[in-house]
């Protein structure tokens, strides 16, 4: 293990409450000191991190790299190498793998598969339920020893309550995180788009916002019940907000995250019938952007994930209904979150705590701070450096995403995982 | 929110796809120039030569008799070459993707695809998809558009009604899944009509339906008075099953087009509807026989339509122009 000393960068560690320039060093792949070296420190590596922010590396909660049955979309070389490029050090899996993530034996299949990529750490989430079909629980406690951080049914839903009531306790008993994506599939009936004048207009079949709110009011009744720890990711809508913010008052151990592209973009501007737009939960309205951008700011929502969902050409090439939902979103994910910056909507500190100490917490990792002893995953970006969306510059197989030929501000430098420099430009 | 896909660098119809986007004077263009195919003294349609030599393939993903024939027609009396295909019986069925199909009719070098498809966004998405000098007109997208039907209309309107900043019109029934309401609306309102009213029961409306322009009543009773063209829409039968409708009969009652619901409106208002009809389920038959519906008028009215149509966006979309 090399000794590296990262020079002159602006540290900003929400979680100790740093923010100034100084010096970063690391020893044997941990955080050895910040500000002054720890005693007879040699570097073996300088990286200058002048002008540039110097952070711990971002912890996604919601990403598929595609793979196995799915590698014309994405493999895991090339999404953990779109991660590693837009500063992600861990990413979570989400269990609708192919096969699902369902038994020990995947989630050690994939387990083995992300540590022969070499790249950022993978954390699968388990199925909840076998097969993902919502009827019978999966082994939550094999696939915990396995490796997996969580459970959640991913987009499927566990229609019968009583099963999702059971599956909550029983993951409350061996002390599992219950990540829930809130979608009631009967009201949102096949929808492509958000209900409103937008799909009116094009003729699309929409999803109302109380598809989201009637199943986030359900998980909230069961979490209360069970005991159960959850998070709900990718909210989408205002009422959602106000639901998370009741239930936090309340008393309910619960988080949220938002997926980043709901904070920019809304149902206006969908392109008519632009596939790239084409994702779930669908894209609101401008209230709803703003209470996100709003519940962010005052902690309601924890964090913000990419929500990474890389396809092949194909699948975005048909009539805008009959496209697969989605964006590939890893490496827009810094720079859309200094947007928000740039905007005035969050304070820098607020985005990189959501990017890291935020997960890390909901995950309860040992991570996401530039913490003395912890794992030296870290992020190094230029917060001014402009770059062009094109082939040159994308990483994943992916290219499904709206901001395709933008011009984006804020790029990654260097990214290390536990000390070792697994990205710099 | 653009939609100029429809239209050349000159501003000229290149595709049609959806009304929405297209000028007062475009959509005149399309009513003069198909007045002009009818012959004045027996409304007969002229054969022309505009399109000799031109191949137009009729390209029905879903199934469709009167829209489809008229279509041909159509491209008969402008002397093109027509070619029929029922993909529901075709390729698709076999696994070929939307656009495999496309391209391989592109290899035979056709000019234009008038296209039908079940899904929203089809038409759009072949005219963005195809080669450049290919003209994609849209017979019918999902629930989206079907801007043909809503010009024939338009010109069906202004036999009877000379002035559309004068009239009101009632569209009655299944807004939600009727591409056909959504397009009449658009032209009715580019055309710059006094009101367009949709009249159906909140299960039948798409959310937030006043934002296309219209007043809304769940009442036909109240929303017929002081109409000038009444339009009715076919009502599906899976509406019954899906719980959208109690019934039938229920239907009928409270939003089907009597001899009595009629003398609501203005007397001298004409009855409207695509085709084909549901006797007995939107509409009774004396309505729709009597001597205030147009029905077959539209239909008639169609095929120089669709002729102007094809015309325009032939002669327009760059190859050819």
């Amino acid at each position: 293990m090399s000794n590296i000393h990262i020079q002159n960068g602006r540290l900003i560690d929400p979680a100790n409450k740093i923010d100034s320039i100084g010096d970063l060093y690391i020893v044997d792949g941990n955080i050895a000191a910040i500000f002054d070296p720890p005693d007879g420190f040699q570097a073996d590596m300088v990286i200058d991190a002048t002008s540039k922010v110097v952070c711990a590396g971002f912890i996604d909660l919601s990403t598929r790299l595609r793979d196995m049955g799915h590698s014309r979309k994405g493999t895991f070389k090339s999404e953990t190498r779109a991660a590693a490029s837009a500063g992600v050090t861990s990413m979570c899996l989400q269990p609708d793998t192919r096969p699902a993530m369902d038994t020990a034996s995947i989630a050690e299949y994939i387990k083995d598969l992300a540590e022969k990529a070499n790249y950022p750490q993978i954390y699968p989430i388990a199925a909840l339920t076998q097969k993902l079909e919502g009827s019978e629980l999966s082994s939550m406690l094999s696939l915990k020893q396995a490796g997996c951080i969580a459970v959640s049914n991913a987009l499927l839903p566990v229609k019968n309550l009583l099963i999702l009531r059971r599956a909550m306790e029983y993951a409350a008993s061996h002390d599992l995180l219950f990540i829930c994506r809130p979608n009631d599939f009967s009201l949102s009936n096949k929808g492509c788009a958000h209900e409103g004048a937008v799909a009116t207009r094009y003729g699309l079949p929409s999803i109302p916002e109380a598809a989201e709110t009637i199943a986030l009011a359900e998980c909230l009744e069961l979490a209360e019940l069970t005991g159960c720890r959850v998070h709900f990711g990718q909210l989408s809508c205002k009422r959602s907000v106000i639901k998370i913010h009741q239930a936090k008052k309340y008393g309910l151990d619960v988080s949220a995250d938002v997926a980043i592209h709901q904070l920019h973009l809304t149902e206006n501007d969908i392109t008519p019938f632009d596939s790239a737009y084409h994702v779930l939960p669908p894209f609101r309205t401008e209230a709803d952007k703003k209470y996100l951008c709003q519940g962010l700011a005052n902690g309601t929502i924890n964090s913000l994930c990419s929500d990474h969902q890389p396809h092949d050409l194909d699948a975005k090439l048909a009539a805008f209904p009959e496209t697969e939902s989605g964006i590939s979103a890893l490496e827009t994910l810094l720079p859309l979150m200094l947007k928000l910056v740039a905007q005035g909507a969050i304070s820098l500190d607020q985005g990189i705590a959501a990017l890291t100490h935020q997960p890390a917490q909901i995950l309860r990792l040992p991570s996401g701070a530039l913490t003395v002893g912890f794992s030296a995953d870290v992020c190094i970006f230029d917060p001014e450096l402009e770059w062009q969306i094109n082939s040159d510059t994308w990483q994943s197989r992916g290219i499904n995403t709206p901001y395709w030929g933008h011009t984006m501000k804020g790029r990654v430098t260097h990214t290390l995982q536990a000390g070792k420099v697994i990205f710099s430009l | 929110m653009t939609h100029n896909i429809q239209l050349n660098s000159e501003g000229k119809l290149k595709h049609f796809l959806t009304i929405e986007g297209l000028d007062k004077a475009l959509l005149t263009g399309i009513l003069d120039t198909a007045a002009s195919f009818v012959n004045p003294s027996d409304g007969q349609i002229k054969k022309v030569p505009l399109l000799r030599g031109k191949t137009i393939v009729n390209l029905f993903f879903e199934n469709s008799t009167r829209t489809r024939t008229t279509f041909e027609l159509a491209a008969k009396r402008l002397s093109a070459d027509v070619l029929n295909m029922n993909i529901a019986t075709s390729a698709t069925s076999k696994g070929e993707s939307l656009l495999d199909t496309i391209r391989n009719l592109e290899a035979m070098f056709v000019d234009m695809f008038v296209v039908r498809h079940a899904m929203s966004g089809a038409a759009h998405f072949i005219a963005q998809q195809t080669a450049p000098h290919i003209s994609v007109i849209n017979a019918g997208d999902g629930q989206h558009a079907h801007p043909t039907q809503a010009m024939l209309d338009m010109f069906t309107i202004r036999q009877h009604k000379a002035d559309f900043s004068k009239l009101r019109v009632a569209i009655i029934g299944d807004i939600l899944h009727s591409r056909v309401a959504r397009s009449e609306i658009h032209a009715l309102n580019t055309l710059g009509a006094a009101e367009v009213r949709v009249i159906a029961p909140k299960t039948l409306l798409p959310a937030k339906v006043e934002t296309l322009g219209v007043t809304v009543s769940h009442n036909l009773t109240e929303g017929l008075q002081d109409i000038d063209v009444i339009m009715m829409l076919r009502l599906q039968k899976e509406r019954m099953t899906s719980a959208l409708l109690p019934g039938e009969s229920e239907y009928f009652k409270c939003f089907g087009l009597t001899e009595e619901k009629l003398k609501i409106a203005k007397p001298d208002a004409i009855v409207m509807h695509p085709g084909p009809i549901n006797r007995g389920v939107e509409i009774d038959s004396k309505v729709a026989d009597g001597k205030q519906s147009v029905i077959l008028q539209q239909v008639s009215n169609g095929i120089a339509v669709r002729m102007a149509i094809m015309a325009m966006a032939m002669q327009h979309n760059g190859a050819s122009a």
